[in-house]
């Protein structure tokens, strides 16, 4: 049973390994290609498995829990899994087109395949150290792909990430480290059991807001996001697809993984906290974006106001907005990438990304032009594409439970979202080229290798939003599993806890 | 730096250094030691040899590149890990054959865990070989 799970991790890291040794040839890019193939059907036998037993766990090098290393996969961890497996599959294609030589002789893709290991190394660790560890490994891939082959541009950004998350790190082991000294365990499982045992609860809530400003740091939410558009307009189109589709989110998986299995003694405080970040976040991203002008700058300032949708979820936790807060993630995760990636093609045909500097796809491309449509109208949550249905389940939620100014907040945010998506459609897409340049999708290099990807995901993003029965219904059932975490808590310790 | 003396020591030296590492890798399990401290004294062995005698020559005497060593180092480690599928164990579970075994002696233990020893050893190698190197011609 325990394969299932070990399989989307080592697939990545035998991958990186050959694309490392076969970094001169042009095979690097096609190893990638392959590695993530496998990794996509790793993933979707471990979502199979899952679905049909609820949670699953093994325990490496058979050490037993909670001593061990423990690897866990509930629906959760499942579908985050295999939505990390999609993006990077689809990542790893564009990159055909994306990535330079040079790029790749220095490891771009070994250190691309060690990345997408360390995101769902993080999903599937059942233990907070082995947390601590996968964060790492995510922080060091990905500081190397941000400055790989770059100019002062990319090394201020990547100095700039790099800080503030080891600041992150920093509170993030003292907590670990607290935590450990108040229960003497950091199993997930074990730790929902004995936090109820300690004494001073207070305390632990000391720590709980140790670990949220952690996560936050990784989640970029309000006030520590300044890190993320500092750094995800510099690197490579496909380095900052997977960025923006994946990072934040592995904060955003931790603080829901902590906040609703272990943190929950002091609901009235903590999630109180939640609240007021969550509407911060999403406020101040979307003013954000409305003052850039560069393509990549405006949807690097969405992705935090987007953070601050599924912090709302949790922090509402009614089962109905916990449902939103997962929605939301998976919907997410698709259009965000999916946005980047179309930048990309946007500047190989325009020339730059600074929107009030390039024009003229809608008339000469008018391929790209729908295809950017359909994740930034999902994004803005027009109906009915997935953003729609996301937006709706958390703004229901907070309907339910009579929080009208919250309500207010969600969607003017939406409004405001429409409004700088405008901005990128009008100059971007229709009005001409100020240089006269006409772009045409037959100039790009390895045109299909580009487009693929591209129009897969936005296919992904059809589907969810003409469909979105059996995810809600996917949705409501990790929903179920997080609010009672005793099939979580026995599939780890055994029978008896 | 040219200088007979450090260059005579250095040759010496490194080839002492390269021993002891193979010695402290494979006291390990039980003992001090181990693939991370045998790595780091193997690289001490090479950064000699290349403050004697030059980063080029240093190359020449490792015959791969740092790098690839560290990647097929991180292979090998793997490798150690996924073995354990042939027994139906779970990823990383140690599998140990005691050769000669007899009543009140383990006789030679061999292990998959030596095998991510060696891994280990070779990662580090590689890894510190890569910078100092990088360091040593940028000067």
């Amino acid at each position: 049973m325990s394969w299932y799970l070990t399989l989307p991790l080592v697939i990545p890291f035998v991958a990186s390994i050959i694309a490392y040794l076969l970094r001169s040839s042009p095979l690097g890019a096609w190893v990638s290609i392959i590695g993530s193939g496998l990794g996509l059907i790793a993933s979707i036998a471990l979502m199979v498995v899952v679905l049909d037993a609820g949670v699953i766990a093994g325990q490496m090098g058979n050490w037993p829990a909670p001593f061990g290393i423990t690897l866990v996969a509930d629906l959760l961890s499942a579908v985050m899994v295999l939505i990390t497996a999609i993006t990077g599959f689809a990542v790893a294609i564009y990159a055909l087109g994306d990535i330079t030589e040079r790029q790749a002789k220095l490891g771009y893709h070994a250190l691309f395949q060690i990345l997408l290991a360390g995101v769902t190394g993080a999903f599937l660790t059942g233990d907070l150290f082995n947390l601590y560890v996968w964060f790492e490994v995510m922080l060091i891939a990905s500081f190397g792909l941000l400055i790989l082959n770059g100019g002062k541009e990319q090394i201020d950004g990547g100095v700039k990430y790099v800080a503030l998350n080891l600041i992150s790190t920093i509170l993030f082991l003292t907590g670990i480290g607290l935590l450990y000294g108040m229960t003497g365990t950091l199993n997930f499982a074990d730790l929902a059991l004995k936090v109820e045992e300690v004494e001073n609860q207070g305390l632990l809530t000391v720590v709980a807001m140790m670990f949220m400003v952690a996560f936050g740091v990784k989640a970029a939410v309000f006030p520590l996001f300044f890190w993320l558009p500092a750094a995800y307009h510099t690197p490579s189109f496909a380095v900052s697809a997977v960025f923006a589709g994946l990072l934040t989110k592995v904060g955003v998986y931790a603080l829901i993984r902590m906040f609703t299995m272990v943190f929950d003694h002091d609901i009235g405080f903590t999630h109180t906290v939640l609240l007021w970040v969550a509407c911060f976040t999403m406020v101040i991203g979307v003013l954000g974006a409305a003052a850039q002008s560069d393509f990549r700058k405006i949807l690097s300032f969405h992705i935090i106001s987007q953070i601050g949708y599924m912090i709302l979820g949790l922090a509402l936790m009614t089962p109905l907005a916990l449902v939103g807060a997962v929605f939301y993630l998976v919907h997410h995760i698709i259009v965000k990438a999916n946005l980047f990636l179309i930048a990309g093609i946007a500047k190989r045909l325009t020339g730059g990304t600074e929107v009030y500097q390039i024009g003229g796809l809608y008339k000469s491309a008018p391929f790209l032009a729908i295809l950017f449509l359909i994740p930034a109208f999902s994004l803005a949550g027009f109906p009915p594409l997935s953003g729609f249905w996301a937006k709706y389940i958390i703004v229901k939620a907070t309907l339910d439970l009579e929080m009208w100014f919250v309500a207010f907040i969600a969607l003017a945010v939406g409004l405001m979202t429409i409004y700088s998506m405008t901005k990128i459609w009008a100059e971007a897409f229709w009005k001409p080229h100020p240089e006269g340049i006409e772009p045409e999708l037959k100039t790009l290099p390895n045109k299909a290798a580009q487009l693929i990807p591209v129009a897969g995901l936005a296919v992904l993003t059809i589907i969810i939003g003409l469909n979105p029965e059996p995810f809600v219904v996917f949705a409501e059932r990790t929903t179920a599993q997080l609010l009672d975490p005793s099939p979580y808590i026995a599939a780890v310790l055994g029978e008896t806890p | 730096m040219n200088s007979i003396i450090l260059i005579a020591g250095a040759r010496l030296q490194a080839v002492l250094l390269l021993v002891f590492s193979a010695y402290m890798l494979l006291r390990g399990h039980n003992a001090p030691g181990g693939g991370f401290i045998g790595g780091l004294i193997a690289a001490t062995g090479f950064v000699v040899y290349a403050i004697a005698c030059g980063t080029a020559d240093a190359r020449k005497a490792l015959r791969f590149d740092p790098g690839s060593i560290a990647g097929a180092g991180l292979g090998i480690a793997l490798l150690a890990g996924v073995m354990a599928a042939f027994w139906g164990d779970a990823l990383f579970t140690g599998q140990w054959l005691f050769i000669g075994e007899t009543e009140d002696s383990k006789g030679i233990p061999l292990s998959t865990v030596l095998v991510f020893d060696i891994g280990v050893y070779l990662v580090v190698l590689g890894a510190i070989l890569s910078i100092a190197f990088s360091l040593e011609e940028a000067v």
